[in-house]
């Protein structure tokens, strides 16, 4: 079984980059005082808070653990592998190789609702809302134009996006313009950026239920996403109308996507590179992308992370480091018409 | 058996398919034959139930097409698409396995039984070599061999096929016609179109001939197709004639000119 075993290594990679995380930022904390701290959240969370470790670690220590690094490394993790799920099954959706979250314009699409929404100073809940409507809005808008476009539907769906993309991101620039520059433009303009710096717990329940409400369906129909990748007639002659399962997985991979960006931002390419990454070393078939491009995703946006905190004083934006590595991928992509082949 | 009574077909005010009636049992291949935009492909997509007949119908095994559900559906009739362009490069078993879509339940994944039952028909079309091999990187006869191992395993008895051989080397052509012929003496139904009326020589029991949504000539194909029914299904003069080789003797088709060609 040479998928269990590469399986196996992902997994373990994934678990390894999680704890190396804790211990990567300003404050240093030694290795045992991390594992104690996260133990002891541990066993209060599973005793309901009746027992707990001694305490041998200063109030501060346990405050970067729990408040600072816990949420952010878990928010790394779950936008990671929600971009590169999202991705992977766009691209099977649209029997395109070379679409992802920010081609179609989702990303832009979400963060432009979800700027009008800090705008409009609506809650966390409204600035999910509203980016799911406008993702939505966005991936149906360049579906529609690349399917009554004449020219050929790989080519016209990218370029619908990237009109559509362009359009929403005026959009955002016009929410920028009219922003209240004391509050609202910081905020817009840094989350824009995409960051998972200022991450809190209560941040992350709340994008964690959408995200999960968007990959179980996925995580339970992945096989059946490879039937939408032959044509509608193959796949009606087989027994299954793709209409509603092409629904479905449409209204998950956007909730995926919204939810992520409304948490951290826009992250860009991960969509794209990680799916395809993962195409190459685990095959085509949705039964095994699906959950590596999951676990791919998580660990490679934890990895990010890291560096983007430490590399240098001050904090890089994730846009910029994840674009330094999905810009090359996307050009191979169009070196080889658009498919990471494999044997 | 598949059979359909006065099948008509039309889009929107423009008549396709006129009261077209015939009947074929187990173990039949069948070769229709006809111009470009005769409605050939009209009649397979009524067949397969895509398209509602606007009147007639069409019944396999004594029922009504559109009385099936489309899991049942997927077990008596399955689709061979003219040609396959994959966009992702699966595996020939992954492509395989997708035809097994009508057994599984919504949530469930085909397992190792089903993979041995893909592997079998792969294993009967003789490419189960192939089957770890990416769909794209295979040849277009392979490919299309793939294409009619997805459709074995999903246990259908009627198999429809839209110029099997169009976009094969002549060698591949032979190769999946020889293919088709022995899943005949399986006793599978077989119905394919093509352009080459040597094919329905060759391999067909029978020759549906179609010209303006009617079939002009039925029958054993070298009854059916005379001198004067391809002259008038595609408005050039053809010499037909008998050839003895050394496996036996067999018809050919010679193309000799227009109409209007004078030496003819």
């Amino acid at each position: 079984m040479k998928y269990r075993l590469k399986l196996a290594i992902l997994c373990t990679a994934c678990l390894f980059i999680f704890i190396a995380s804790f211990f990567i930022g300003r404050y240093g904390i030694d290795f045992l005082t991390v594992l104690k701290i996260l133990a002891d959240r541990f066993v209060r969370l599973v005793s309901f808070g009746k027992f707990g470790l001694k305490q041998t670690w200063t109030s501060a220590q346990q405050s970067i653990v729990v408040n600072i690094r816990l949420p952010r490394i878990a928010a790394a993790a779950l936008v990671g592998a929600a971009l590169a799920t999202a991705g992977a099954c766009y691209q099977g959706m649209f029997r395109n190789p070379m679409v992802s979250p920010d081609i179609l314009g989702a990303s832009t699409g979400a963060g432009f609702g979800a700027a009008l929404a800090i705008l409009l100073g609506l809650s966390y809940s409204g600035i999910t809302t509203m980016s799911f409507v406008f993702g939505m809005t966005a991936v149906l808008l360049a579906w529609f134009v690349s399917k009554s476009s004449r020219i050929q539907t790989t080519i016209a769906m990218v370029l619908a996006g990237v009109m559509v993309s362009s359009l929403f991101s005026a959009g955002t620039s016009f929410v920028k313009l009219v922003a209240d520059t004391q509050s609202q433009l910081p905020a817009i303009t840094y989350w824009l950026m995409g960051s998972l710096s200022s991450i809190k717990t209560s941040d992350l329940g709340f994008a964690a239920i959408p995200i999960l409400i968007g990959l179980v369906p996925l995580f339970l129909l992945r096989w059946r996403i490879n039937l939408l990748t032959v044509s509608e007639a193959e796949a009606r002659s087989m027994g299954i109308e793709t209409g509603r399962l092409r629904l479905v997985v449409i209204i998950c991979a956007t909730l995926m996507t919204s939810a992520s960006v409304s948490i951290s931002g826009m992250i860009g390419w991960v969509g794209l590179a990680i799916p395809h990454f993962c195409r190459l070393i685990f095959g085509q078939d949705y039964r095994r992308l699906i959950p590596c491009s999951a676990l791919m995703g998580a660990a490679f946006l934890m990895l990010v992370d890291n560096i983007s905190r430490t590399i240098t004083t001050a904090e890089i934006p994730l846009g910029i480091l994840t674009a330094f590595i999905g810009a090359p991928v996307f050009l191979y992509l169009i070196i080889t018409g658009g498919s990471a082949r494999n044997d | 058996m598949i059979e359909t009574k006065k099948l008509c077909f039309s889009y929107g005010n423009t008549p396709v398919l006129k009261d077209v009636s015939f009947t074929a049992g187990e173990g039949t291949l069948i070769s229709v034959l006809g111009p470009n935009g005769v409605g050939k492909t009209t009649f397979f997509r009524c067949l397969l139930g895509f398209l509602k007949p606007s009147s007639g119908s069409v019944l396999i095994n004594g029922k009504q097409v559109n009385l099936y559900s489309k899991r049942e559906l997927a077990h008596e009739i399955a689709y061979i698409p003219q040609s396959y362009n994959p966009v992702f490069n699966h595996t020939v078993l992954d492509c395989v396995l997708m035809g097994l879509t009508s057994s599984l339940s919504t949530f469930e994944q085909p397992g190792p039984e089903h993979e041995k039952k893909a592997l079998h028909c792969l294993q009967m079309l003789g490419i189960e070599k192939l089957a770890h091999r990416g769909s794209m990187k295979i040849s277009g006869g392979e490919r299309q061999l793939m294409l009619i191992a997805r459709a074995l395993v999903q246990d259908a008895k009627v198999l429809i096929m839209d110029e099997p051989t169009s976009s094969l080397d002549y060698g591949n052509s032979f190769m999946v016609m020889k293919c088709i012929s022995d899943l005949k003496d399986r006793g599978y139904t077989i119905i394919f179109s093509s352009h080459n009326p040597e094919h329905g020589l060759r391999w067909a029991d029978r020759v549906l001939a179609f010209k303006d949504g009617c079939i002009i000539a039925d029958g054993p194909a070298q009854n059916a197709l005379s001198g004067n029914v391809l002259k008038e299904l595609y408005a050039i003069d053809v010499c037909v004639n008998n050839v003895s080789t050394r496996d036996g003797e067999y018809t050919v088709c010679i193309p000799l000119g227009g109409t209007n060609a004078q030496n003819v």
